[in-house]
């Protein structure tokens, strides 16, 4: 029988402080109020002092409500029956289902001992070129969507989602807007997906300190899921919205401030979910793909700064593109070789970005008024087919149809030359010039 | 010894208060007893009887009232045979051993032995009975790999020892006494071939530290021709996220020409490191011919494990670097990154709620640097060898910006800064060490006014670049122009290098100061070219040749032959040497 505490001592911000003793740190307790219960998690411990955050924040505590320790770390259900299922950001949930209590799992666990991974070397085929080709996604890889308020980062995610080459799906909502949740649920509803995913899902008015919980609970259960085999996907989205309630309750707790208030350890948090990415020998494996909004587009900003020194890479979303310039896939190189891809992939993939960037030298010396030459002309067309037929986010094709896409789009605009791509490789792929004319005939 | 002990009152985080009873002092290796689990942990700060510990591992579940048990030892590493091609944590546990042992994860609250105590080893002794020995003196040797492991006095004696006896030839286990020494007073001492050394305080056991003067060879270009590193010197690699920062070590560890290489990486991302840990046992050393694990140690503490082991890491790789060092080898540390370890530190003063320095590091950001870059050096040992000790970091900038405290204390201590650029990075210009805002103290083995006026040059190309920029080619004189194209063409076939191609990734010494010599002759050149795209033209062809060159053998009939033609083209189209 646990002991109860029905004396409140503090409260400020989403913590409240109780005196009790014979407590662990990180311990759960339930507190219930008028409203209901609510949990709360220990975060501090001072001599018989203890401070927990509240997970539905401290709005109507009184001082007498009652505190139950339960004994226990956080922990998760973990079962099959979870695929298809919604919860909320302390695991209870918030479908209509039953509530699940087969297996409980302790979240946040140990990390992978380094000598047990597995070099990253298989591709997640997405059909969104600007993905599979340019910048591949890699089972195992941890990647943020850098992104700006009012970007699709959202139907990004859910096309993933919904397009991606994986056994599972499981998607953390932090402070997701209602609608955003709907469209998401709908979204893989609509496409089938839904029986194949679990939502640990944390709206922006449920309580901010929830939203901290969401990204263990998914990542919880997806490492089991992993260990038992499975190639899980976790999506997260947006961990600004994390890194923000990290900040809020470290300021509550009157810590020292780091970089512009946040917490010291920002770095350590985002990792330790982060590196839950992971491709186990002989098992499973977990590949993160997160959306991290970059307040004023600033990827100077320390929840942007410390990501991209944690993860693999980087999408950057612009005006509804994924960025050919800054996006990088640290981890491409393991899955675009010629034995592990089709040989023109690397060439492809150089190759038209090069002229992509000569294009975005003309459109700039076109927009400031010099003369066009011819060359400025072909390089116009070529820029306007590749923004049309690979870089809009709603074309969906397979990899190899990509690749001969490009090789269309090129022997459209230039001539093999011009493309200063190895002759041997304009000799097997380069397109029949009339069949060109007719793919494109077709598409006018 | 103290074993003191002690029950704890507090927790937060990692950082853990304990009230306790007898003899502790400061940076005091603690353990947490938690049922089965011992878990580590080092006195950060003493108050009225009470000790504040960072705790290596995670605290949860810690309860107040629970018991501590302190050690009354430093934080150390184990040193002895076998540390070459292993694969730590920060805090000395052996990787691979801990996976064979608790499958993926790594538990809590495990130590294993750093060093395998049942292999035997082959050892010869090189002293006698009656010898006078001071700490560092070999007392014998075993095999280690390709090295003669010394197995030296203990480097905590001081003062002078005579060898009481000494063991024959023969295989011995690492904890079997192999000597009896004794010391002034007439105490005996018994040595095996292991001992332990505190991480935080360098090992001095030498006669002398000298200025480092000789070149390391890393066989890049643009390091050892522009921005050379010496022996025993240090340098930092400063970049923003994406600009090659974890490709140029690699590179480094694979090429420089030192005898041991020590990985210390510092919370980097675990899906980079196991590509170090699974390709480093595969690499062929061109050296000897056998794996490169045989002469590299690997630290590793991604950037999950816990934070206080990621501090303690840097200190765990120097100490071990240093212990190579004393037996006459040179050693290279590369660590990656020092933000990471400087983050670890913000973290854990944050937690001691001391008032923060600039950007919240805390005050002693800078000496700590300072203190940890010192221990590199080139030195003169008890036995008359030179030995050294480089050390190079990476610095991760937030936001690439290198006018931040790490960045900038670094750079007070370190004697080259090799800054990456990732406008070179996009450009695809490897490595992207910037060759206008580097800069090296030390000397290259290239003659320094050819490299002065090299440097001229690219100065020169860049602000003809920019200023075409805003007056087009058009209003740029043909000299203005040719210049420019022969910054680029410096650029492109000299400081920039194939990393995938198996002769232009590593340039030897010889042939930098070859083909040096042969680039400068084109910087020197004055080319008639009747107008621009005339002299575009040649300098692409010239540009090729050379490129086509970088990739020859220099051992080759085929490598003169390009030299040939390379000659040919010079002075078919050169104004001033028609003569020649």
């Amino acid at each position: 029988m646990r002991k109860v505490y029905n004396k409140i001592l503090q409260i400020s911000g989403n913590v409240i402080a109780v005196k009790a003793s014979d407590v662990s740190y990180e311990e759960l307790a339930e507190i219930t109020t008028r409203r209901g219960k609510s949990l709360a998690q220990v975060i501090k411990i001072e001599a018989d002092m203890v401070s927990l955050q509240v997970f539905a924040g401290s709005r109507g505590i009184s001082v007498n409500d009652e505190v139950r320790f339960l004994g226990r770390p956080m922990e998760v259900t973990f079962s099959d029956d979870m695929l298809g299922r919604i919860f909320d950001g302390a695991g209870n949930p918030r479908d209509k289902g039953p509530q699940l209590t087969d297996l409980l799992i302790p979240v946040a666990g140990p990390s992978v001992n380094p000598a047990k991974r597995i070099i990253p070397k298989r591709m997640i085929r997405t059909n969104i070129p600007m993905i599979d080709v340019f910048n591949s996604l890699v089972v195992s890889q941890k990647l943020p969507i850098f992104s700006i308020s009012g970007e699709p980062y959202n139907e990004l995610l859910a096309r993933v989602a919904m397009q991606a080459e994986v056994d599972m799906i499981i998607l953390g909502g932090i402070g997701l807007k209602y609608d955003e949740y709907m469209k998401f649920k709908n979204t893989l509803e609509e496409g089938g997906a839904l029986s194949r995913s679990i939502f640990f899902m944390n709206t922006a008015s449920d309580p901010i300190v929830e939203s901290l919980m969401v990204p263990d609970l998914a990542l919880a259960v997806a490492e089991r899921f992993a260990l038992k085999g499975k190639e899980v996907l976790v999506l997260l989205s947006d961990m600004t919205n994390f890194s923000d309630a990290l900040k809020e309750i470290a300021i509550t707790m009157e810590q020292v401030p780091s970089n512009r208030g946040y917490p010291g350890d920002l770095y350590s948090q985002l990792a330790a979910r982060y590196e839950k990415a992971v491709d186990f020998e002989g098992a499973g494996s977990i590949t993160i793909l997160a959306v991290t909004t970059m307040p004023g587009d600033d990827v100077t900003h320390p929840v942007p700064d410390n990501t991209g020194y944690i993860t693999e890479g980087q999408f950057y979303l612009h005006n509804g593109y994924i960025d050919p310039f800054g996006s990088l896939s640290r981890l491409k190189q393991n899955v675009n070789s010629a034995d592990r891809s089709r040989k023109d992939h690397r060439a492809i993939m150089d190759g038209m970005i090069q002229l992509y960037a000569q294009y975005m030298e003309t459109e700039e010396k076109r927009s400031m008024g010099f003369r066009m030459s011819g060359w400025d002309q072909k390089l116009l067309k070529y820029g306007t087919l590749f923004r049309k037929e690979m870089m809009d986010l709603s074309v969906n094709i397979s990899l190899e149809q990509a690749l001969d896409l490009g090789w269309q789009i090129l022997a459209e605009c230039f001539t093999p030359e011009e493309t200063r791509l190895r002759s041997e490789l304009i000799k097997e792929f380069w397109p029949d010039n009339s069949k060109a004319k007719v793919a494109s005939d077709g598409e006018n | 010894m103290s074993q003191a002990t002690g029950k704890i009152t507090g927790i937060s985080g990692n950082m853990v208060a304990v009230a306790f009873d007898g003899n502790i002092m400061q940076n005091e290796v603690a353990y947490i007893i938690k049922a089965e689990e011992r878990l580590k942990s080092e006195i950060v700060r003493i108050g009225d009887g009470v000790a504040y510990l960072q705790v290596f591992e995670s605290t949860k579940g810690l309860k107040v009232g629970d018991d501590v048990e302190f050690s009354g030892e430093l934080l150390s590493v184990q040193l002895g045979p076998g540390l070459l091609g292993q694969i730590y944590d920060g805090l000395q546990n052996p990787l691979p051993h801990l996976a064979e042992k608790y499958g993926f994860f790594l538990p809590r609250g495990v130590e294993l032995p750093p060093l395998d105590e049942e292999k035997t080893w082959e050892f010869t002794p090189a002293v006698k009975k009656g010898d006078v020995v001071v700490s560092g003196i070999p007392l014998g040797h075993v095999p280690e790999g390709i090295f003669q492991h010394a197995i030296m006095i203990p480097f905590y004696f001081s003062g002078e020892f005579t060898v009481e006896s000494i063991a024959g030839k023969g295989k011995y286990k690492i904890t079997d006494k192999i000597a009896v020494i004794k010391d002034e007073k007439g105490h005996k001492h018994d040595i095996t071939m292991t001992f332990s050394w505190p991480v935080k305080i360098s090992i001095t056991a030498y006669r002398d530290k000298i200025v480092p003067t000789e070149p390391l060879v890393t066989q890049a270009r643009i390091i050892d021709t522009f921005f050379p590193v010496a022996k025993g010197g240090t340098f930092c690699i400063p970049g923003p996220f994406g600009a090659g920062k974890t490709v140029l070590q690699h590179i480094l560890s694979r090429h420089a020409q030192v005898d041991i290489v020590i990985v210390a990486a510092c919370g980097e991302r675990a899906g980079e490191v196991v590509e170090l840990l699974r390709e480093f046992p595969e690499l062929e050393d061109p050296r000897t011919g056998k794996t490169l694990m045989d002469r590299t140690i690997i630290i590793v503490n991604t950037s999950s494990m816990p934070v206080a082991a990621r501090e303690a890491s840097v200190y765990t790789a120097v100490t071990l670097g240093e212990y190579y060092r004393q037996m006459g080898l040179d050693v290279l540390l590369l660590a990656d990154s020092t933000s990471r370890w400087a983050q670890a530190m913000r973290e854990l003063s944050g937690r001691l709620e001391e008032i923060p320095g600039e950007e919240a590091f805390p005050a002693y950001l800078e000496s700590r640097i300072a203190e940890f870059y010192e221990r590199s050096g080139l030195v003169e040992l008890h036995t008359g060898k030179m030995a050294s000790l480089t050390i190079g970091g990476t610095v991760s900038p937030a936001g690439g910006n290198f006018e931040e405290p790490v960045t900038q204390a670094t750079l007070k201590v370190v004697g080259a800064f090799l800054g990456l650029s990732r406008d070179r990075a996009n450009a695809r210009r490897f490595p992207s060490i910037h060759p206008l805002e580097s800069w090296s103290k030390y000397d290259s083995f290239i003659d320094k006014q050819k490299i002065f006026e090299s440097q001229e040059m690219l100065r020169r190309g860049n602000e003809v670049g920019q200023m075409m920029m805003v007056v087009g080619e058009e209003g740029t004189s043909i000299e203005d122009f040719q210049n420019y194209l022969k910054s680029e063409f410096l650029d492109n076939v000299y400081l920039q290098q194939n990393a995938f191609d198996k002769v232009d990734a590593a340039t030897s010494k010889d042939r930098q100061i070859y083909i040096f010599d042969k680039v400068k002759r084109v910087l020197d050149t004055n080319f008639a070219s009747k107008d621009k795209d005339d002299a575009r033209k040649l300098f692409n062809r010239l540009r090729q040749f050379f490129i086509d060159w970088n990739y020859i053998d220099m051992e080759t009939a085929e490598f003169k032959k390009q030299e040939q033609a390379i000659d040919e083209l010079i002075k078919e189209h050169s104004g001033n040497e028609k003569g020649l």
